[in-house]
């Protein structure tokens, strides 16, 4: 089946993947986004008991697709692995840290000799709910801002074992420098997204709240968090938003495969993939409507709209960034570093391999989808904490 | 050979070695643990005896306490690769990549779902389907173990792939052969036996302890039967993979082979050492050993190795310097045609860009024909004992990890005999010796890991990539402090994870 697929097909296709999974991991951050909230929409352990427990059934799933995310592109576009992993180091490895402590804050927080207390452990989990989301952002952002970095293959085969890197990066900061590069205002933008998504990820943290917890005290400071947060996720995401539309983006020549700069190339991305428009589209939509039907009806349900929103903007966003003809990890150091879906790939042989591997995920979204319903098919309040002999 | 950052090399490999000997003080006991709470909670089910339910409860409190701190080690361990061996991620990711992204698909998702039914759903869901998680936890943690021992196997024995002159990289041939390389199968099947081993020594371990405070007996008792004998047929299958792994070991990483067995001469009807120590440093280098004392088995290293008592089992002095008798190249051979092989990959670049055809065809021949010695070619002008790993570290990890093999079969077996004859209770020193083997369990664990890695050094993929061209180009500053802040965070968190884990054990199955 998949070895019918030309090797820019499967190129495409395992974009199409990676994108998908960083689309549900962006929506699956709302457990980050909760756990900032742990001190705002509770006002004492035993509301804080609550919300730590809603999330703490779900902590495991953005974690897993957090590592899922990092795998499939591994598999899929290894360049991009090599260069940005071991030259953004610094960024990643803040990523990482804030990942370990949250880990074990859950199930350590309230346990007996925890060593370092509960209030610790729950620093953890608000240290993590805010750096992950905006360093993933940033991070992201930097998909159309570019980085400082080169890329040589050949370096493998130099003889000074000092040169033998083949992606190296070209700044002191590895990847602290994104919010502070003036040139193009690229600070402006990449801190923009990081803040987008950390407000995202408080929003669907919120509605997912109003629709799970049966707590007419944290009921009441929801809908006051909503407002905020959804005010400010809509200025920086806009700003990040219609700003890239008029960015000068990185092309790629279809001929030559050499990368230039063409002016306003995201809007020309959406306007040449008019699909991409509509998914993008549908996903602001969503994620409006979501907002409307909790700020402004009665309904709780817009958590469904919100996230499933979020999904399809994302999606979009990562389709811009790397179709028709568009460098997904532009290098501002050398334009012709920059990593395209075509040279940054694993082979045809791989890519058809892990195809066929990738038939699994709609079972494993579906047995998710199922293990969810089970957990969430009641609301959770204290009275239901207090019988359970398992709790966080 | 000046010119080498060594620092940067040796921090980030102890970088590595730091979170993954962390990771794993966590991860044998999810592997093993999570069959016996699965057995436990059948029994449950297939009983409706409640005290199996309230043992398998006990069992799973501190599973859940283990397993948050290993999945916060493991994601340091995946993204590594990149952050510290950027240029492995490269010239190996078609290969390597692959089986990390189907432990994400197929395992982790498998284990992070159903672990909520697992620990929360006992209201939730009916028994059969919560029974069902339980065992979707074992074998997703287990299915994660083989996905990762795939690619650590691959590293030991690369299968199934070719090298690409266009991509500058390995690329993946056949997927089968990755997958059923016989290094990983052998490595896989012999990794999660031995955890089972582990799991098997804590359970019993910890339920000895209650016998002798003579409190919660009847979930100590019945811990113990079903630990003791998973932990008896862990055992016999472990030694089976152990030996199939030795055979594995001499074919493919013979060096390996002669470091875990201190062997520095070579030869027929080779003594294996069952019992030495080392001596003082031989100041003439690979040219006699150095035991000080040592209790040697005749032939049975020939036979280890090869199924034959008469068979050649190279030393590392063989290997370093050759053997011509054994059709053995000296390590300086192989650095010369692995130089070839690396020029000519060069020259055929810039053949292709000059488009000169019958050039390029000449160094693509003389690049594919030295192409097994790619790796060594790294060392040109640096001294071939650079090629040489830790012998005493492999040799003493080795030998830790056998004994103590050897002294599980004997706890179990004795564990199962008196617990039959209803006399463990009695038998004090039996359970404070199961008492105070837990530990041993993971000195015997991470001893196997040490034997692995350790004996193929210098090499991250046998043969074709050492550490020195594999690493990312960091100051070495940046990586040490990382590794301080990875020890730093690791520790705290290890020292609190003993500490909840005591308290659990303290309260017992009734709380």
């Amino acid at each position: 089946m998949f070895e019918n697929l030309s090797l820019l097909g499967l190129q495409q296709y395992w974009w199409a993947i990676v994108s998908l999974l960083g689309a549900l991991l962006v929506f699956l951050l709302f457990v980050q986004g909760g756990q900032t909230l742990i001190y705002t929409v509770a006002k004492n352990e035993s509301e804080r008991k609550v919300i730590v427990n809603l999330l703490g059934r779900k902590w495991e799933l953005t974690f897993t697709t957090l590592v899922t995310f990092g795998g499939a592109f591994f598999a899929s576009f290894p360049l991009f692995y090599s260069t940005s992993f071991g030259g953004a180091y610094w960024v990643w490895m803040a990523i990482l840290f804030a990942f370990i402590v949250q880990a074990v804050s859950y199930e350590y927080r309230t346990k007996a000799n925890n060593f370092l207390g509960q209030k610790t452990f729950e620093i953890f989990l608000v240290v993590n709910g805010i750096l992950a989301p905006v360093l993933l952002g940033a991070a992201v952002s930097t998909f159309f801002t570019g980085s400082m970095f080169s890329v040589n293959l050949e370096n493998i085969v130099l003889t000074n074992p000092n040169s033998l890197t083949i992606s190296s990066w070209e700044t002191p900061f590895h990847g602290l420098e994104a919010v502070w590069t003036i040139k193009n205002l690229a600070f402006l933008q990449n801190i923009s997204l990081g803040l987008a998504v950390f407000f995202l990820s408080r929003v669907l943290a919120v509605q997912y709240f109003q629709h799970q917890i049966d707590n007419e005290a944290i009921q009441s400071r929801l809908k006051k968090q909503l407002s905020i947060n959804a005010i400010l996720l809509l200025v920086f995401f806009l700003f990040w938003f219609i700003r890239l539309l008029f960015l000068d983006g990185f092309a790629v020549n279809a001929e030559t495969k050499e990368v230039f700069m063409e002016a306003n190339k995201y809007f020309n991305n959406l306007i040449q993939m008019p699909v991409v428009l509509i998914i993008i589209l549908l996903g602001v939509v969503g994620v409006l409507w979501g907002l409307f039907l909790n700020l402004f009806k009665k309904s709780m349900n817009g958590i469904f709209f919100t996230g499933a929103g979020t999904v399809l903007t994302v999606f979009g966003l990562f389709l811009i960034a790397g179709y028709n003809n568009t460098s997904f990890y532009p290098s501002t150091f050398d334009l012709q570093s920059s990593l395209t879906i075509e040279n940054a790939s694993s082979s045809k042989y791989t890519l058809t391999a892990m195809s066929y591997v990738s038939l699994l995920v709609p079972f494993v979204l579906a047995y998710i989808v199922y293990v969810w319903n089970k957990m969430d098919a009641s609301k959770i309040s204290e009275t239901e904490l207090m019988q359970d002999s398992h709790t966080y | 050979m000046e010119s080498i950052d060594w620092s940067l090399i040796n921090w980030s490999r102890g970088q590595f070695a730091l979170t993954a000997i962390y990771h794993w003080l966590f991860v044998p006991l999810t592997l093993g643990i999570t069959f016996i709470i699965a057995i436990m909670e059948t029994i449950y089910v297939k009983t409706q005896d409640s005290k199996w339910k309230e043992i398998t409860r006990f069992w799973m409190t501190l599973f859940a306490i283990n397993f948050v701190i290993g999945a916060a080690t493991g994601i340091i361990m995946e993204f590594e690769f990149g952050t510290n061996w950027s240029n492995y991620s490269w010239f190996v990711g078609d290969i390597f990549g692959a089986p990390l992204a189907i432990e994400g698909i197929m395992a982790f998702f498998m284990e992070s779902t159903f672990i909520v039914i697992m620990i929360f759903g006992w209201n939730k869901v009916n028994q059969k389907f919560h029974l069902l998680s339980t065992w979707l936890v074992a074998i997703g943690s287990n299915l994660s173990a083989l996905w990762i021992l795939v690619a650590n196997g691959w590293m030991q024995n690369p299968a199934g792939m070719k090298f690409n002159p266009e991509t500058m990289r390995n690329e993946m041939i056949s997927f089968w052969e990755v997958l059923f390389n016989p290094v990983a199968v052998n490595k896989f099947i012999h990794t999660i036996m031995s955890s089972y081993i582990v799991a098997a020594v804590f359970v019993a371990g910890i339920s000895a302890w209650y016998l002798l405070k003579n409190r919660d007996i009847i979930m100590a008792k019945r811990s113990i039967i079903v630990a003791s004998i998973f932990g008896l047929a862990a055992s016999f299958a472990t030694i089976l993979t152990g030996d199939e792994s030795a055979r594995a070991v001499a074919k493919y990483q013979p060096m390996k082979l002669a470091a875990m067995e201190g062997l520095y001469q070579g030869s027929q009807n080779a003594p294996l050492v069952a019992i030495g120590l080392f001596g003082k440093p031989d100041p003439e280098f690979l040219n006699k050993e150095e035991f000080a004392m040592k209790i040697e088995i005749p032939n049975a290293l020939s036979y280890l190795a090869f199924l034959n008592p008469n068979a050649f089992v190279p030393g590392v002095a063989d290997l370093v310097h050759g053997n011509e008798k054994h059709n053995i190249p000296s390590y300086q051979e192989r650095i010369d045609k692995g130089k070839i092989s690396i020029d000519a990959l060069a020259a055929f670049k810039k053949a292709k860009k000059e488009g000169n055809e019958a050039e390029v065809q000449k160094q693509l021949k003389l690049f594919e024909d030295n192409f097994e010695h790619f790796g060594y070619g790294y060392y040109f002008g640096k001294d071939p004992h650079m090629l040489v790993p830790n012998v005493k570290l492999s040799f003493y990890s080795f030998h830790i990890m056998v004994i103590l093999g050897g002294f599980f079969i004997l706890l179990f077996s004795l564990l199962v005999y008196f617990m039959y004859k209803n006399k463990l209770p009695k038998m004090k020193w039996l359970l404070w010796t199961a008492v105070w083997t837990i530990p041993l369990a993971w000195l015997a664990s991470e001893a196997g890991w040490l034997v692995a890695e350790v004996g193929r050094q210098p090499w991250v993929i046998q043969d074709l990539m050492p550490n020195l061209a594999a690493v990312s180009r960091l100051d070495a500053s940046v990586v040490q402090t990382t590794f301080f802040l990875f020890m730093a965070i690791f520790t705290v968190l290890l020292i609190a994870e003993i500490r909840i884990m005591l308290s659990k054990i303290k309260e017992g199955s009734q709380h």
